[in-house]
């Protein structure tokens, strides 16, 4: 073995332990930053209209329900949110979903496998965001849309095309540096 | 004893609460049933990523399940189920993924790790099989070993 290989071979584990560090700091830097989400999924209804359903209403609430036509060409852009009243992270994201509907953004609401009395209950203790507000108790129609979790929320545009997807809590970020720059791109 | 025993006991007990469909829930014809859970192990769990719909305890899981075995019932074919999944959850719903142009090289890393494995063992060997040549000798070795040559052998001085 020439000295010049032997080098090499001593070089190489210490390459590939400073490539892999490497590596493991961009994935961490970007987790931080948001701008990698390793358990994030891309939604396959990008693009798409709404699948069609038609879901009853939350009794009591007075917040009419409603259904995929009531989606179609609003001409503005709208957020249909899946929440339930057993969901922690949806009290993270309530004020932000308030913020919207203040600024008059209209926000859909469902209700997912929670008991009506439950979602009342939550939505007289933290306020009513929602224009519209229907429940889906058996969880179908959120199979329809892809949901897996909550709260799950979907952009559409101002034909009601299914633009964006946000898995996880609209946090005071998500809504300062992604949400707004969508809604404007999407304003007409 | 009685400790390995229930050593033993305790390392099997996880593989018991693998069977996780309640019997409420299965297909009453065996067939359609072993086709559903033959289906269902091929269906990430959305929930947990890394366990397919049979092995999750997740409610999601169980609501997944459950419609396969609604769809195999109404006489949908495996294909049918998949796609109807698919169009949902998208390629991250099946374990295994579909073979199109963004997961080539996922299905090509095994091949590529072969013939690189191949690569290594073939470069190697050339190296192995072709020694260098030594060095032509220099015209003072070439005097020493007439000298060596002359002598035929020695002793230490």
């Amino acid at each position: 073995m020439t000295p010049l290989s032997r080098r090499l071979l001593l070089a190489a584990p210490f390459a590939a332990a400073a490539l892999g560090g490497a590596g493991f700091y961009t994935a961490l830097q970007r987790q931080r930053t948001g701008a990698y989400n390793p358990r994030g999924v891309p939604s396959a209804l990008i693009g798409q209209a709404p699948p069609a359903f038609d879901l009853p209403p939350v009794p009591e609430s007075g917040v009419e329900p409603f259904a995929a036509a009531d989606l179609r060409g609003l001409g503005q852009p709208a957020l249909v949110n899946f929440w339930a009243s057993w969901c922690v992270p949806c009290v993270i994201e309530h004020p932000q979903l308030m913020a919207l509907s203040r600024q008059g953004v209209p926000v859909f609401g469902i209700a997912y496998k929670d008991k009506p009395a439950d979602s009342l209950t939550f939505l007289r203790r933290h306020g009513n965001p929602f224009r519209r507000l229907a429940q889906d108790v058996p969880g179908r129609v959120a199979i329809d849309w892809g949901v897996y979790g909550v709260p799950e929320s979907y952009l559409l545009d101002a034909q009601g095309i299914i633009r964006w997807r946000y898995a996880g809590p609209i946090t005071p970020e998500v809504l300062e540096q992604d949400l707004r720059i969508l809604l404007a791109r999407h304003a007409a | 004893m009685r400790r390995a025993l229930i050593l033993l006991l305790l390392l099997l007990a996880p593989l018991s609460a693998l069977a996780l469909s309640s019997p409420a829930d299965m297909l009453p014809d065996p067939a359609q049933e072993e086709r559903a859970r033959a289906l269902g192990r091929e269906i990430r769990c959305m929930v947990c990523q890394n366990q397919s719909i049979e092995d999750s305890e997740v409610g999601l899981a169980r609501d997944l399940r459950l419609l396969v075995r609604e769809r195999i019932a109404a006489g949908a074919s495996d294909a049918e189920v998949k796609s109807f999944l698919h169009a949902r959850y998208g390629d991250f719903v099946l374990l295994r993924p579909p073979f199109a142009w963004n997961t080539l090289i996922l299905w090509a890393t095994p091949v590529l790790a072969l013939l690189g494995g191949f690569g290594l063992i073939w470069l190697s060997r050339r190296k192995a099989v072709q020694p260098t040549p030594p060095a032509p000798l220099t015209a003072e070795e070439q005097r020493r070993l007439a000298e060596l040559e002359r002598v035929g052998g020695g002793t230490q001085a």
